[in-house]
């Protein structure tokens, strides 16, 4: 039997086939005129036409956008103001506090999201390193382990959303195990903290599997003879772990901690299906304030939207760049 | 369950168990429950009528209510177990006032008789609420989303492999000036996702006209920096030798890169194919904005707009859920190797 491999090949190939075949004389006379370096231009030209007009003009132009206010769509009909928005996203008396800012739902988003980055990061790397750990001893059957722990990570934030208010409902299946043990049902959704707490570990439970597997890479990759000469010493367990394993596993712990910061800051379509960003604003996050400024809400504004944006999306260069420079070390050191 | 049996097998300690494998033990279990067990409930739960899904505590099984034709009845009748002075009998209801219900004997139909409710259970058994996924196909938005979202995905995939991989093989087999500035500029939409540039795309895609269009969802997501990363990665491997050697028996450079480059480059395309799959069938936040139209909702932006109604229909809502989640778990069942071999090797996703 062909390999699931060569399927999705088979499949995916057949209809570019039939189009590689119509091109293919169109190309020769093309090449015959350019030369190689025209071929090059001609391979890098879809992808580098899509790219520019759906990911390069769009960033030049959120800078614009932000500039400029009103309720029009295209950047013509608009009105220049500056740096009228980002004044007002900024105006605030006392910065701990949202209520004594112009824009308070931006300063109660970007507050939420970043306790939410701190908590959620922080459960993320030990729940992965505990299961990282364990993976990588001499258990059986490792690989389907590995496949248990895995499993969520496929799963659509709005399936993982909705699996977890069916869940985390009054009536939910939670509670009844709860009120099982002797213990008080727990309002999940409704209560403020428990809500904020649900969209911690619903994000953890949907993206810990990728993240272990990271970790289990690394862990997988540290020199045997190294454990066995510390056995050979007599050395303990916890010693082994701060002495070597952690050492070692630097690296990829570095990267796991930026790409799982880096996702985080953009927290939305879980959390959104989970809880609407509710109990009143508790649970809402930027990327869902960006999402209702700009689109949603009666108060439409979409160049506030883009302003809050660029602000969000300097958090992200920041966090890239620093991530870029983790991997290119890595890298080098291989 | 070979896994468990194998768990159940295992100490570390020489003689008998340490600490760690008490955990190891623990976590592991606690592992399958917590990661299986969410999935496993939703499914369990979307075979349950409305009735059985608004019990609390729930039960684990689906349950249906046993039913009985009764002669002189159009409709079947449900059946409840009655306790009364005389004993225990099973009767059919016929309808209910308040707390008493007017019940009769499906052996003697004639006769009626008035019972409290509290007197009274329903006679039920095991039995799955099909309907919950029939329904829908016939009587709801359902086949559509699901139509737009195959469309979505598909396209999208196709055009990912064949963009992406023209880039790379671009980007890898030609020296041509200019290679390390478009590097460049790939590797700094990196750090821009889309949630970053949501109102300025939203123009672009309005201005040339794909608002509340399929295409507009596909067209934005296609050229994935990551996928021109990986391929190019991998063609890099490729000597360079082999291009020479059909060039010298004229083969056109599309040639080269359809008979020779991408054939050698499947694994890493079948990879990025699985990805784009994966990706494409759960994108939300785009679909979202780009999608108003109920036509043209995808699977994502339907599931969350009938969650959102005012009324959930929790039995079709967590059927239409199964369904959305059927493709994803069979790339895991069948395709998980390829998917963790990539992240462990490029930390992608």
């Amino acid at each position: 039997m062909p390999s699931p491999g060569k399927i999705v090949g088979a499949v995916v190939t057949a209809p570019l086939q039939y189009m590689g075949q119509l091109v293919d004389p169109l190309l020769r006379r093309w090449q015959s005129w350019t030369g190689l370096n025209g071929m090059a231009a001609f391979f890098l030209a879809p992808n580098m036409l899509i790219f520019g007009v759906f990911v390069l003009i769009p960033m030049g132009m959120n800078i614009v956008y932000s500039m400029t206010s009103g309720n029009a769509l295209f950047l013509k009909d608009r009105e220049f103001v500056g740096g009228t928005h980002y004044k007002t996203l900024l105006d605030c008396q006392n910065y701990f506090d949202p209520q004594s800012c112009h824009q308070d739902l931006f300063w109660i988003a970007a507050g939420n999201t970043f306790q939410f980055v701190i908590c959620q990061v922080a459960l993320m790397i030990v729940v992965c390193m505990i299961t990282a750990l364990i993976l990588n001893s001499e258990i059986r059957a490792r690989s389907f382990w590995r496949a248990v722990f895995f499993f969520p990570v496929l799963l659509s934030p709005v399936v993982v959303g909705l699996i977890w208010k069916w869940i985390l409902q009054r009536d939910g299946v939670l509670n009844a195990v709860l009120l099982d043990m002797g213990l008080e049902p727990i309002n999940w959704l409704i209560e403020r903290g428990w809500a904020f707490f649900a969209a911690i570990t619903v994000s953890v439970w949907a993206h810990m599997g990728f993240y272990a597997l990271i970790l289990l890479a690394g862990l997988q990759a540290i020199p045997k003879d190294l454990y066995e000469a510390a056995e050979m010493d007599g050395t303990r367990h916890m010693r082994v772990f701060w002495r070597i394993t952690l050492p070692l596993l630097m690296p990829n712990l570095l990267v796991v901690l930026v790409l799982s910061l880096i996702r985080a800051v953009q927290i939305f379509d879980e959390a959104f299906v989970l809880t609407g960003g509710g109990p009143g604003t508790a649970t809402m996050f930027l990327t869902q304030y960006i999402y209702e400024v700009g689109f949603a809400s009666i108060l439409k504004n979409p160049g506030l939207a883009a302003a809050a944006s660029i602000l969000m999306g300097g958090v992200l260069i920041v966090l890239t760049l620093l991530q870029l420079g983790l991997t290119g070390r890595k890298d080098r050191a291989r | 369950m070979s896994g468990l049996t194998a768990l159940l097998s295992q100490t570390r300690g020489r003689d008998g168990w340490d600490w760690t494998d008490y955990f190891t033990f623990f976590w592991l279990g606690a592992g399958l429950l917590v990661m299986f067990g969410p999935a496993i409930w939703l499914v369990l739960s979307s075979l349950k009528t409305p009735a059985g899904l608004s019990e609390f505590p729930p039960t684990f099984l689906p349950y249906k209510a046993e039913t009985i034709q009764v002669d002189g009845y159009d409709k079947p009748l449900p059946l409840y177990r009655v306790t009364t002075e005389e004993g225990v009998r099973d009767l059919a209801e016929l309808r209910r006032v308040g707390t008493v219900a007017q019940m009769i004997d499906p052996e003697q139909p004639d006769e009626r008789l008035r019972v409290n409710i509290a007197d009274r259970t329903p006679i039920r058994k095991v039995g799955f609420a099909w309907e919950n996924f029939i329904d829908p196909l016939f009587n709801s938005n359902f086949p559509t989303y699901l139509k737009n979202s195959v469309f979505v995905t598909v396209m999208a995939t196709l055009i990912t492999l064949l963009t992406n991989s023209m880039a790379a093989f671009a980007l890898s087999k030609y020296q041509f000036t200019g290679r390390n500035t478009v590097m460049i500029l790939i590797l700094a939409t990196l750090m821009v996702p889309l949630s970053v540039i949501l109102v300025p795309l939203f123009s672009i895609i309005s201005s040339v006209g794909l608002f509340d269009t399929l295409w507009g969802v596909i067209l934005p997501t296609v050229a994935t920096p990551t996928g021109v990363f990986m391929l190019r990665q991998y063609m890099l491997t490729i000597p360079d030798e082999l291009l020479e050697a059909a060039r010298m028996d004229h083969a056109s450079e599309w040639q080269i890169y359809w008979r020779i480059v991408l054939p050698l480059t499947a694994p890493a395309l079948a990879v990025l194919a699985i990805f784009s799959v994966v990706w494409r069938w759960n994108d939300f936040l785009w679909p979202l904005v780009v999608l108003s139209r109920e036509e043209v909702y995808t699977l994502q932006v339907g599931l969350n707009a009938y969650a959102g109604e005012l009324n959930v229909q929790w039995h079709f809502l967590l059927a239409m859920t199964v369904v959305t989640m059927v493709p994803v778990v069979l790339v895991f069942v069948f395709l998980q190797k390829f998917i963790t071999t990539g992240i462990a090797g490029a930390g992608l996703k």
